[in-house]
């Protein structure tokens, strides 16, 4: 254990640190919940600041436009994140088997992570456009769609388009986190099990998974956080629409502040999707703690 | 006395000294759209041609899409010296701008004469509650494209007088297989598609506001909703209109794929230039067409105007700028994307030359201007109908439920 002085020590040398931290951290922090309940708007000249107590809250709680917007988070966090972990590891899994180009594919893949989200979202857009895009090209000259047809532009397929785009860009980083643990997963224990009758799924489930759970979880996290507050690719793609159908919470916070100018009121949204961001975070960190308490089970 | 009399003057000189020498270094950062109207080429070469007359002066050029204009001037507002010095905004901010202390009121430097020999509409663009917050510059409107090849096939000798004459024409057309869609517009969920909608709604005398309270559940606002999506349940108009910005209109009409499509005045040199467009000589313009017994022609305020943020150091230069850009010879030189503030350059040879029908067209639609409402919370309202609107023409719900739910937001307003 550390003396009193070592202890003393410690805390000196971790002081700067921490203090940078507190200031680029904690004190935007505390100044967006101290304007999440005040009435300040965004202007050039100085303006009178009311505190408003839960006004905010409220106003953003009874907003069903926000609440929509939420589930709309909700689902594209979910989707998105989940195909990404099944596409991550999957593509992962196949580039751990040696085959020639093996080197080339594993430098390939981490192209579509390489680009900058804007270009990503400009590229699909042109891919999804109604009159020329590359997909109804694809899909037509297949015969899988008799006419041309608008994706981005029909509320029914424009929040699924988009989170296919982001699935594009980010399965990348998954898979690579993924293929890494895979690495470390031991030769001996899957010859065994394969030498006991276990079926490649059975190896993959009760073996490789649960080797690779804890990075995965670490990746699955980042990611989650990412989409819950994805922006710029809506911006880009579809700036919300149609019909607010891809309109997702950080859009909100977004218009709240910059186009409409309250930034007191934005300050609020913007606290409760930290919040509830928090939350998701919670969940995945017990679910980690019992996965490391149930060992490989 | 003497010695007061030197000072003054010694004052007087020095102040002259200083502003020279502030004249002589100076970078202007300038903020303006690549959408529409005048050209980057056009703003390049207008600016050399200041830069020139006034050495030492520099201007640093800055083009976004339209869409990012009116975030990227809050955003700057915050940067103290380094943000922009001249911004080009849209008629439907300067009451948002004025309230919140964005812009320099600029009414003072404006020379008395300018009121008469500018239209009113252009004047509009800058003005709030009698203050002026900058100089108009881009007079624009929608007027009414045609594809004049397909009309004679389809043996229409006039372009519409009217709306319903519209839809007949472009039945006649879609009946004759000439297109598939006549008719083309901005649709998507954006400010553009609201500028149709004001100009359908000034055509059946419709109105946004009523002594503050939403106005468009009924009459003309309801209407133009109501014919928007008739021409998209007919089969009329071409249903990507509602992901289509304007210059998906010009590209898709430029292709001949379109009879009708209602633009700004940039399209008239585009459609009818060969490298632009492959219909490019048989594209005529008309004012937007008026509904019978309610109006002869219909026209959005779809001005901009020049500005100085609040929190330019060089206010005097960015006026010497905006002063420049503005008057009436640069702007009769380029006429072709852009149409002038001024009442006179309509009867400049050089102005009507090569466009006739865009400056007989102009004259009609600047007279019955419509401004879109013209509340602070603008941005807001637009929001709101936008998406209701968009959900009408996406056969989401009617437009009355429509309607009626954007009213019950707009006075949720805060």
């Amino acid at each position: 254990m550390l003396g009193r002085r070592q202890k003393q020590e410690k805390w000196m040398l971790l002081a700067p640190a921490m203090f940078v931290l507190a200031l680029i951290t904690m004190v935007p922090l505390a100044n967006t919940l101290w304007l999440s309940f005040t009435d300040t708007r965004i202007t050039a000249i100085a303006a009178p600041v009311h505190f408003i107590g839960l006004e905010n809250y409220i106003y953003a709680l009874t907003d069903p436009d926000f609440q929509a917007a939420l589930y709309r988070t909700l689902y594209f966090t979910i989707v998105s994140v989940g195909l990404e972990g099944v596409l991550g590891i999957a593509v992962a899994v196949l580039l751990n088997q040696p085959f020639r180009g093996r080197l080339v594919l594993r430098a390939l893949i981490i192209l579509p992570w390489a680009v900058p989200t804007i270009v990503n979202a400009v590229a699909w857009r042109l891919i999804y456009q109604p009159d020329y895009g590359a997909l109804n090209s694809l899909l037509y000259q297949l015969g899988l769609i008799s006419d041309y047809r608008s994706w981005i532009g029909d509320p029914s397929t424009a929040m699924n388009m988009v989170i296919l785009a982001d699935v594009w860009k980010n399965f990348p980083l998954v898979a690579y986190v993924a293929l890494a643990a895979l690495q470390t997963v031991p030769d001996d224990l899957l010859k065994a099990a394969a030498i006991e009758g276990a079926s490649p799924w059975k190896r993959f489930r009760s073996i490789t998974l649960p080797w690779i759970a804890g990075p995965l979880l670490v990746v699955m996290v980042l990611r989650t956080i990412e989409a819950f507050r994805v922006f710029d690719i809506i911006y880009v793609m579809t700036s919300g629409g149609p019909a607010d159908s891809t309109k997702t919470a950080s859009f909100f916070i977004y218009q709240e502040y910059f186009n409409y100018l309250r930034s007191g009121s934005g300050a609020s949204y913007a606290v409760l999707v930290a919040g509830i961001s928090a939350v998701l975070i919670l969940v995945y960190y017990s679910a980690a703690k019992r996965q490391a308490a149930g060992g490989t089970a | 006395m003497k010695a007061i009399k030197k000072l003054v003057l010694g004052s007087a000189l020095a102040t002259l000294a200083m502003a020279s020498t502030a004249m002589a270094d100076t970078t202007l950062n300038a903020l303006f759209m690549s959408q529409a109207a005048y050209s980057e080429d056009d703003i390049k070469s207008m600016t050399a041609q200041f830069e020139a007359a006034n050495p030492g002066v520099k201007v640093s050029l800055e083009f976004v899409p339209y869409e990012a204009l009116h975030d990227k001037i809050i955003a700057a507002a915050g940067a103290g010296d380094d943000g922009y010095d001249v911004v080009l905004f849209d008629v439907i901010w300067p009451a948002e701008f004025a309230t919140g202390g964005f812009l320099t009121d600029v009414s003072d430097r404006i020379p008395a004469e300018y009121t008469d020999e500018v239209f009113e509409g252009a004047w509009t663009t800058v003005e709030y509650e009698g203050k002026r917050y900058g100089m108009p510059w881009i007079l624009d409107t929608k007027y009414l494209f045609y594809n004049t090849e397909i009309l004679a096939e389809a043996g229409i000798s006039q372009p519409p007088k009217t709306w319903t004459e519209l839809m007949t024409q472009a039945r006649q057309i879609k009946e004759k297989g000439l297109v598939e869609y006549p008719l083309v517009w901005s649709w998507s969920q954006s400010e553009a598609m609201i500028c149709d909608f004001t100009t359908l709604t000034a055509a059946n005398d419709g109105k946004f506001f009523d002594a503050g309270e939403p106005a468009f559940t009924t009459g003309g606002a309801r209407d133009a909703v109501a014919f928007m999506k008739a021409t998209l349940d007919e089969g009329l108009t071409n249903p990507a209109s509602r992901e289509y910005f304007e210059e998906d209109v010009r590209r898709v009409f430029s292709n001949g794929e379109a009879a009708f499509a209602l633009n700004w005045t940039y399209m008239n040199a585009l459609a009818n230039d060969p490298k632009e467009s492959k219909v490019a000589g048989k594209v005529k313009v008309v004012s937007a067409p008026g509904v019978e017994g309610k109006s002869t022609a219909s026209s959005v305020n779809g001005s901009m105007g020049l500005g100085i943020p609040a929190n330019s150091p060089h206010a005097d230069e960015a006026w010497a700028y905006i002063s420049f850009l503005t008057q009436k010879d640069i702007q009769d030189d380029y006429a072709k994307l852009s149409l002038p503030i001024w009442k006179a350059s309509y009867s400049e040879p050089k102005v009507m030359e090569g466009q006739e029908d865009l400056i007989a067209a102009a004259r009609e639609s600047i007279a019955v201007m419509y401004p879109r409402p013209l509340v602070p919370s603008y941005t807001e309202v637009s929001d709101i109908l936008q998406k209701n609107i968009h959900k009408v023409l996406l056969n989401q719900t009617s437009a009355d439920e429509a309607l009626e739910a954007a009213a019950e937001r707009v006075k949720r307003i805060r």
